[in-house]
């Protein structure tokens, strides 16, 4: 490799970021973007979830219980005055469940020390129907025992369970999200930069002029990479001061881990850009393939949203070569657990395998020819 | 010893059924410090040679040595001592003139000190010392030119291939480069071959290699090319009829070969050394002297003998179009981008019948202006009248009456000749009957049948261009809008093209053309030469010829013209500011 050439092209490449708005709307403004679209908008929690209370015989018992409801931060609760709106509400997709007190609410409560109500819950989104189930339930059972200690008498539960959160303990699935937010983001950008730089020149008919010139192969690529990847990596600390800043997310691991771990992701999505780029030639395709290839299987099969565990066997096999699987996992770990080791370097690894693939498949098929 | 040797080279593309050969059997040499010339139709291979040469294509058999270098496998020493210019040569355009230097200096490992010396020289050179700071993609197409030739001169190169460095810059800047060009061979005994369409240039070089279908058709100085073709040429002067009427009558004889208007005059070859029979007509008959043949005629006559089926289509018998009415009318119009003025004060009127012509340089104004006339593109001021309705207001009603065809050709590539001319009668409303019928039309007026299942984008160009001509008259428009029809076409095919909107024209379709070939004046009746965004000079090519006549230029070319007509304006408005 001649310096005086990887200079002159990564010069050359600084003077077009510079100047041309694209590639810095690439790095730094869809990071931004894409991150407060999904950080605000993407929660797994359900929160101010509108239920419909039908309440047959009002007593100090039902609203005190209904009271409860009101208070806690995910429901926002609505009073119908019969079964039959409630369910027309329903249908009308104006509530999400219907909780119906039944004229025997207090009686029971008070002879037997039960109380039983009746909930009905649109299961069309069924995470979101679990998950108000759930809230419902432990509301209630608060009610009950809070109830039954006012009473002088202790609610006699079968098991009483004692649940203890790790890592997050307020289970903010936000916390959990944005790192792996992150990494699909920069899954996307280091793709899009090289693949679309790339494919630029042989659009322009820049390549062809620069093919013609006793510059070896690698000293194109170099000259690509180097720029490409100080880019990266500074799209990468915006996310994670935004992370950190914007979205509270503890970050837990050590900073060094956290930039090694980049800098080994973005080789390996740099990598796949490139290799994008040696077989799309003009810049269309190459944002096609580039979308295509990396973010969308980046967003299905990382482990971001769906557990990676729970996938049939065959899809479980093809994550392995999903780069953006091994970041997510390393980033959620070093957001939220810390520099845990055993987790992070079978991580590293991966990472270092899928680099070497990606950038050694388009360095060998990166030719100094048209043909 | 020579600086290029070939040997049995043989290059193909594609795979399977759709291989095609780019190259056969091509053997030549060419010696240290001489100029050759790369000529022959579009798709004969020219730009394929050069690649090769380059080492950026593996041939696929042959042998190839470059300053004693065998390729491909010697591609990369052999980089560092020639200069390769593509036909659209890739500047940064982000990059300043002297940022765009210094990159192609960086890669050819130009040690520092012989940096300023030598792109001193060469902006001296291309005159671009007051741009150095300028960004590439804010020069004239002219001026990119010749920044990318300075980029392939830097270290400097012992051999230069240039495939057509010249083609759609301004007559001016076509000068400037061919005058560093040959410099090069002159002062540094630099090796070159350059692929050119314009055969004036080929003339200038010491050897001319024709290249027609993959293979040589024939080599040799531009004199011993020409020679066979003493005694077959003539002019023929002073006929009663137009020169485009006597075109359409002489070019259908038996012998003849070829034919072109030359300011008043017909330029006729013919086959045989006899003297040709005129038709009886009296309004034929004028003076007919023999002239020098030039290379254009050889290079033609080449073509018409390998190909003697292949029919120029003649027009039909002329009948006199009647000049009235004006079909398109614009005064004043303006068009800004910004704060650039793309077109400044621009008006012209054409009638009907006419082949009205707008010539101009690259970046010209010309296809901005047309754009306009199509109604694709508003006017910033200014009136435009299209076929009698007010494009501001009835533009819809201006659109089914004319016809369009692109720079580009805008046609489906991934159609047949059949679907696209299928699509395109669809897309102007035709059913059934009259839909078949202009199908047909198309297919047998056009000569497509051969190629009917084929898909628009494997057609060769000429045909490309065709099925385009074919698809936009699917609605038998009024008014034909032509946006640089024969750029990249060679010699014969432009011919044919032009035969054609003849016919047309007769027919009374009025026809309105962009080009920047200067010597295509000849085949409009009208036209406008425009430079800047700028109208330089409106009217017959004789009258504008006219403007510049003197007593040291007699006969000025339209090149001459043009030329004159830019620097009297910048003379003008030099002194105006």
């Amino acid at each position: 490799m001649n310096r005086m050439r990887v200079t002159g092209l990564m010069r050359k490449e600084v003077y077009e970021i510079v100047r041309d708005p694209s590639s810095i709307a690439i790095a730094f403004v869809l990071p931004l973007v894409l991150l407060l679209i999904f950080g605000y908008g993407v929660s797994l929690d359900a929160r101010r979830v509108p239920v419909a209370e039908v309440v047959d015989r009002p007593t100090y018992l039902t609203a005190s219980f209904l009271g409860e409801l009101a208070h806690s931060p995910w429901f926002h609760p609505a009073r119908y005055a019969d079964r039959a709106s409630a369910e027309r509400a329903m249908m009308q997709g104006r509530v999400q469940a219907i909780l119906w007190l039944r004229s025997d609410f207090s009686r029971r409560f008070l002879s037997s020390g039960e109380a039983p109500i009746h909930l009905t819950v649109n299961g069309v989104d069924a995470n979101q129907a679990r998950i108000v189930q759930n809230y419902v339930n432990g509301t209630w059972q608060n009610w009950l025992q809070r109830q039954a200690a006012l009473q002088g008498q202790p609610l006699a539960l079968p098991v009483a369970v004692d649940v203890r959160i790790w890592f997050n303990p307020a289970l903010t699935s936000r916390d959990y999200l944005i790192p792996g937010l992150i990494a699909i983001i920069m899954t996307l950008i280091g793709a899009l930069l090289t693949a679309l730089v790339v494919a630029r020149e042989w659009e322009r008919g820049t390549m062809e002029g620069i093919m013609v010139t006793p510059v070896a192969k690698t000293e194109v690529l170099v000259g690509k990479l180097v720029p490409y990847f100080v880019m990266g990596m500074g799209g990468m600390m915006l996310a994670t001061a935004m992370a950190v800043f914007l979205f509270h997310v503890p970050l837990r691991g050590s900073l060094a881990v956290l930039v090694a771990t980049t800098a080994l992701f973005l080789l390996t999505a740099l990598g796949m850009g490139l290799a994008i780029s040696v077989l799309a030639r003009s810049q269309f395709v190459a944002a096609m393939v580039a979308i295509v290839a990396t973010f969308l299987p980046a967003f299905i099969l990382s482990g971001f949203l769906f557990d990676i565990r729970s996938m049939p066997r065959a899809i479980r096999i093809l994550t392995h070569i999903v780069a953006a699987r091994y970041f997510v996992a390393a980033l959620q770990t070093s957001f939220l657990a810390g520099d845990l080791w055993s987790v992070i370097l079978p991580n590293l690894l991966g990472l270092i395998v899928l680099g070497i693939v990606f950038l050694g498949l388009s360095a060998l098929r990166f030719r100094k020819r048209l043909d | 010893m020579s600086a290029i040797a070939v040997n049995n080279l043989r290059k193909s593309f594609g795979k399977g059924t759709s291989r095609k050969d780019a190259l056969k059997n091509v053997r030549f040499e060419i010696a240290e410090g001489s100029m050759t010339a790369l000529i022959g139709p579009d798709g004969a291979g020219k730009t394929t040679l050069l690649r090769l040469l380059a080492g950026i294509l593996q041939p696929d058999a042959g042998a190839l040595q470059v300053l004693g270098h065998a390729l491909p496998e010697e591609a990369l020493p052999l980089q560092a001592q020639i200069g390769y210019m593509p036909q659209r040569f890739g500047l940064y355009e982000n990059l300043t003139v002297e940022e765009n230097l210094t990159l192609f200096a960086d890669l050819h490992n130009i040690p520092e000190d012989r940096r300023k010396p030598r792109f001193d020289e060469l902006l001296t050179m291309t005159a671009l010392g007051p741009f150095r700071a300028r960004r590439a993609g804010k020069l004239s197409g002219g001026m990119k030119q010749k920044l990318g030739l300075a980029c392939t001169l830097i270290h400097p190169p012992k051999v230069l291939l240039l495939d057509e460095a010249s083609v759609g810059v301004d007559p001016i800047s076509r000068r400037e480069l061919w005058s560093i060009i040959h410099r090069q061979v002159i002062h540094e005994k630099v090796t070159v071959l350059l692929s050119t369409a314009y055969m004036d240039e080929a003339e200038r070089c010491d050897h001319v290699l024709l290249l027609h279908e993959g293979e040589i058709l024939a080599q040799g100085s531009p004199a011993d090319l020409v020679a066979p073709m003493q005694g077959h040429s003539f002019l023929l002067q002073e006929a009663a009829m137009t020169p485009r009427a006597l075109q359409s009558q002489v070019a259908r004889l038996p012998d003849v070969v070829d034919t072109a208007i030359q300011g008043d005059g017909l330029r006729i070859v013919i086959k045989t050394l006899d003297p040709l029979p005129l038709p009886p007509d009296p309004a034929v008959q004028g003076q007919l002297k023999p002239v020098p043949a030039r290379l254009e005629d050889a290079f033609v006559s080449l073509l018409f003998n390998r190909n003697p089926h292949r029919s120029i289509p003649l027009p039909p018998a002329a009948k006199a179009a009647a000049h009235d009415a004006a079909v398109v009318e614009v005064k004043s119009l303006y068009r800004y981008f910004g704060s650039f003025a793309a077109v400044k004060d621009v008006s012209f009127s054409v009638h009907k019948g006419e082949i009205f012509g707008l010539l101009g340089a690259n970046g010209a104004g010309k296809s901005t202006t047309f754009r306009m006339l199509c109604g694709l593109l508003p006017a910033s001021s200014g009136t435009l009248r299209v076929a009698g309705a007010d494009l501001r207001t009835g533009e819809a009603a201006a659109r089914a009456r004319i016809g369009y065809v692109s720079q580009k050709f805008s046609l489906y590539g991934a159609l047949s000749v059949q679907q696209n001319l299928s699509f395109f009668a669809t897309v102007y409303g035709l059913h059934r009957r009259r839909k078949r019928d202009r199908i047909g039309w198309a297919l047998e007026e056009l000569e497509l049948k051969d190629y009917i299942a084929v898909n628009a984008a494997d057609l060769p160009l000429g045909y490309k261009q065709r099925l385009a001509l074919a698809c936009a008259l699917m609605h038998e428009p009024s008014i034909l809008f032509l946006d640089e029809p024969t750029s990249g076409v060679d010699p014969l095919a432009r011919r044919e093209f032009w035969a054609r909107v003849n016919a047309l024209a007769q027919g009374g379709t009025t026809c309105l053309v962009t080009t920047h070939f200067m010597e295509e004046a000849e085949y409009c009746d009208r036209l406008v030469l425009m430079s800047l965004g700028e109208v330089l000079a409106e009217g017959s090519p004789t009258e504008i010829k006219g403007r510049v006549r003197r007593a040291d230029r007699p006969n000025p070319s339209m090149e001459d013209a043009f030329i004159s007509l830019i620097e009297e304006h910048e003379h003008v408005s030099r002194r105006a500011s």
